[in-house]
């Protein structure tokens, strides 16, 4: 992982006590609501439904255990509501039919952050503080700025990989970090890299999408994407440039970020992204760029050029960690140990094909922990997980942890000799559903409970649609599958993006639910990155576990050999998915909408 | 750090009609394109506070077009952008009506450093660090 300097740590320190100082001028009526609301944010601080929520930046995932153990703490002891806050919040819920919702816990995002939804402002300088003692903070993690990097939850370690994004990942950190002419863009702004063949970090569906190659020569270098994008005009980013020297991207990224700060859209915040400026100027707007960035180079002397010292001094940080006390096995031993073991115990099997990824060291397995499972929301760890997670991730993975993109919590450097034992305590704990991948696997936002843009609920349809597929066998038949779930379309649940996505949309006052499928994040297993169709009207809550069960068996019956649910909608198209969504509609529209 | 000047409402003149060493650049005009020659000050707008458009358009005049005079920030000004202000080139800024100077004087002592370059310090951090 990446070691702060001292200079580092000073910075976060200071951001937190710059938050104290905002805070309280807001507090004395100094500072209005409107002008302490963008300030707030671009630390993390929302006001949403019933209380507040902070994001707090993981820097392209990687976490150290100290890190979670302070998570821990913040669930525990700040993650609670006001007594009049939770009983609004319960009667205001209870409306719609939430019986329960969550506190003392802490929420991993589809852009590795993580979220708390009960923290009340007038404790947030004092979080701030905390999260600072470990170089954790909300820097950037909303508002109209440079958002948080992601990356390859594999990164450092994938066997598919080309070159290891998270030097540049740092690097790129350091450079948006409180830049001083990109804090106030038309809107948010997100980057994610990947450095391996396949893209496990849903390129094309951000503003700027990076893929490091190797030229001809064997040079390194980025192919840049821009203007992709989800919400109500979901855009794949288009090729800006097929090959930039590696040393050349923030002065590339800051031509990029400086012609659309100058010609974005600021008249309406749905066409604000760089996605709609990309997509009006087309030409132009590359032309632009490539002639900013000459510029940069030629009359500014390009000063953000990363030396390769500098670029060797944060490449040193990410070195493999020094695994003690475990002797090297031969590989083809090990793996006749995993055999056996999996032989013996049908469910560490299950497992191990599941959620354990090979890795570049053949003695290692990088493991995903589970955090899909009933009766928690996707991505929900409370305050007890935490500190079982952290002692895990000290245990059996060097104290680094990685939050991913479809959030789980991945183990990189797990010994294979150790997964057995791993597996067992993380069973205990409840994160070892065998399902990474398969339909429960899923993707979803917040919604209706907690977040103030949803138009409807998303956490109760995760659940329903968990409950009903709780057969391994079951899920294991219906194979490899995306269901991203948002509560609205700002799809912060990338339904855009799922094979089958849901959306929560808003008629009358009621919750209703769009089903698309063929989305795609751009992974080998999903194809081109591309957005899901609409395949009828919208479906009532209690519809929605149905359409989905019909949506799946019409799969199952039309499926060739192997076909997985992606190729077989691609090749017969959507018209029988149609069919069989509208014949699982409520014949009652009153059951229908219960 | 170097300080930028801060002025009050009132002791904040828009150029006068006729006035050519003074010019109130637009926020949508490009910075790139204004002429320059006999002018002293150029004044930038922030209709809002949260319109950025004119931290690159100072940034361009001051280190691009390397304008050595003045350039005020005009408009919706936050004591909590000043820095950026700074840092960006401008050198002066037009505080809101009742502003605490003190709580906009505390903003300049609070961080050790930056890792961008920009208008004022060209160089990153890193080049900083190397040359140390």
């Amino acid at each position: 992982m990446y070691q702060y300097t001292a200079f580092d740590t000073a910075f976060v320190q200071q951001r937190a006590a710059q938050f104290r100082d905002q805070l309280t001028r807001w507090q004395s009526g100094k500072l209005s609501e409107d002008d302490f609301r963008p300030l707030r944010l671009q630390n993390g601080w929302y006001v949403q439904r019933y209380a507040p929520m902070l994001r707090v930046a993981v820097p392209y995932g990687e976490i150290a255990s100290r890190q979670l153990r302070v998570l821990a703490q913040i669930a525990r002891e700040y993650d609670e509501p006001e007594a009049a806050v939770f009983k609004a919040a319960m009667e205001g819920q209870g409306k719609l039919g939430t019986t329960f919702l969550p506190t003392h816990c802490a929420h991993f995002t589809t852009r590795t952050n993580v979220q708390f939804n009960w923290i009340p402002l007038s404790k947030s300088a004092d979080v701030m503080d905390l999260l600072a003692s470990v170089n954790l903070h909300g820097i950037q993690t909303s508002g109209n700025c440079i958002r948080n990097t992601t990356t390859d939850a594999l990164a450092g370690i994938a066997v598919d990989e080309i070159v290891d994004p998270r030097p540049y990942a740092e690097l790129i950190r350091q450079w948006s970090t409180l830049h001083p002419e990109f804090a106030f863009l038309p809107r948010k702004f997100k980057i994610a890299i990947s450095g391996a063949t396949d893209d496990r970090a849903a390129t094309g569906w951000h503003d700027v999408g990076l893929h490091l190659v190797k030229n001809d020569a064997g040079e390194i270098g980025f192919k840049v994407f821009v203007g992709g994008g989800m919400g109500r005009t979901p855009v794949i980013g288009t090729v800006i440039r097929e090959f930039l020297p590696w040393n050349q991207i923030m002065n590339y990224i800051e031509a990029i970020v400086r012609v659309y700060n100058e010609h974005g859209r600021r008249d309406n915040k749905y066409k604000a992204r760089i996605k709609i400026l990309v997509k009006s100027e087309g030409q132009q707007y590359i032309d632009d760029v490539e002639a900013e960035y000459r510029q940069i180079l030629e009359i500014d002397g390009g000063p953000h050029t990363i030396p390769q010292a500098e670029f060797d001094r944060v490449a040193a940080c990410f070195v493999p960690p020094k695994l003690a006390d475990i002797a090297d096995v031969a590989p083809e031993a090990l793996q006749a140990q995993l055999d056996a073991q999996a032989a013996e115990h049908v469910m560490f099997g299950r497992w191990l094909q599941r959620n354990v990824h090979p890795h570049q060291n053949p003695q290692l397995r990088a493991v995903t922990l589970s955090f899909k499972r009933p009766g928690q929301s996707p991505g929900d760890a409370t305050s007890e997980q935490l500190i079982a997670l952290a002692d895990l991730v000290d245990k059996y993975s060097a104290g680094e942890a990685r939050v991913t993109h479809d959030q789980n919590v991945l183990l990189p450097w797990v010994h294979a000799s150790r997964l057995f034992d791993l597996w067992q305590e993380a069973k205990a704990l409840g994160l070892a559903s065998a399902n990474v991948q398969l339909l429960t696997d899923m993707i979803a936002c917040p919604g209706g409970d907690f977040c103030a843009l949803a138009n409807a609920r998303s956490l109760p349809i995760a659940e329903a649609i968990t409950q009903r597929y709780q057969d391994l066998d079951e899920l294991d038949d219906i194979g490899e599958i995306d269901l991203h779930i948002s509560g609205c379309i700002n799809s912060c649940g990338h339904h855009h993006s799922g094979h089958i996505g849901i959306l929560g949309v808003d008629k009358d006052g009621k919750e209703w639910y769009q089903v698309t499928l063929g989305g795609s994040d751009g992974s080998d297993l999903s194809g081109a990155a591309a957005a899901g169709k609409v395949i009828g009207p919208s479906f009532s809550a209690a519809e929605v576990p149905d359409v989905i069960e019909a949506v799946l068996s019409t799969y199952r019956d039309l499926r060739e050999s192997g076909e997985t649910f992606q190729n077989t909608v691609r090749r017969t198209g959507l018209d029988p998915f149609k069919e069989a969504a509208k014949q699982a509609r409520h014949k009652d529209a009153e059951t229908a909408a219960a | 750090m170097t300080m930028l000047k801060l002025l009050a409402a009132q002791d904040h003149q828009p150029p006068a009609e006729g006035d050519t060493r003074t010019v109130a650049l637009p926020n949508d005009a490009e910075a790139l394109a204004l002429p320059l020659d006999g002018v002293d000050r150029v004044d930038l707008h922030f209709p809002s506070f949260t319109d950025g458009r004119a931290f690159s358009q100072a940034f361009l005049l001051r280190r691009r077009r390397g304008f050595a005079g003045e350039i005020r920030a005009t408009g919706d000004v936050l004591i909590d952008q000043l820095v950026q202000m700074q840092r960006t080139g401008f050198s002066s800024a037009v505080l809101r009506a009742g502003v605490d100077a003190a709580d906009a004087q505390r903003q300049f002592e609070r961080f050790p450093g930056f890792y961008q370059g920009d208008a004022v310090n060209p160089q990153p951090l890193f080049a900083a660090r190397a040359a140390a």
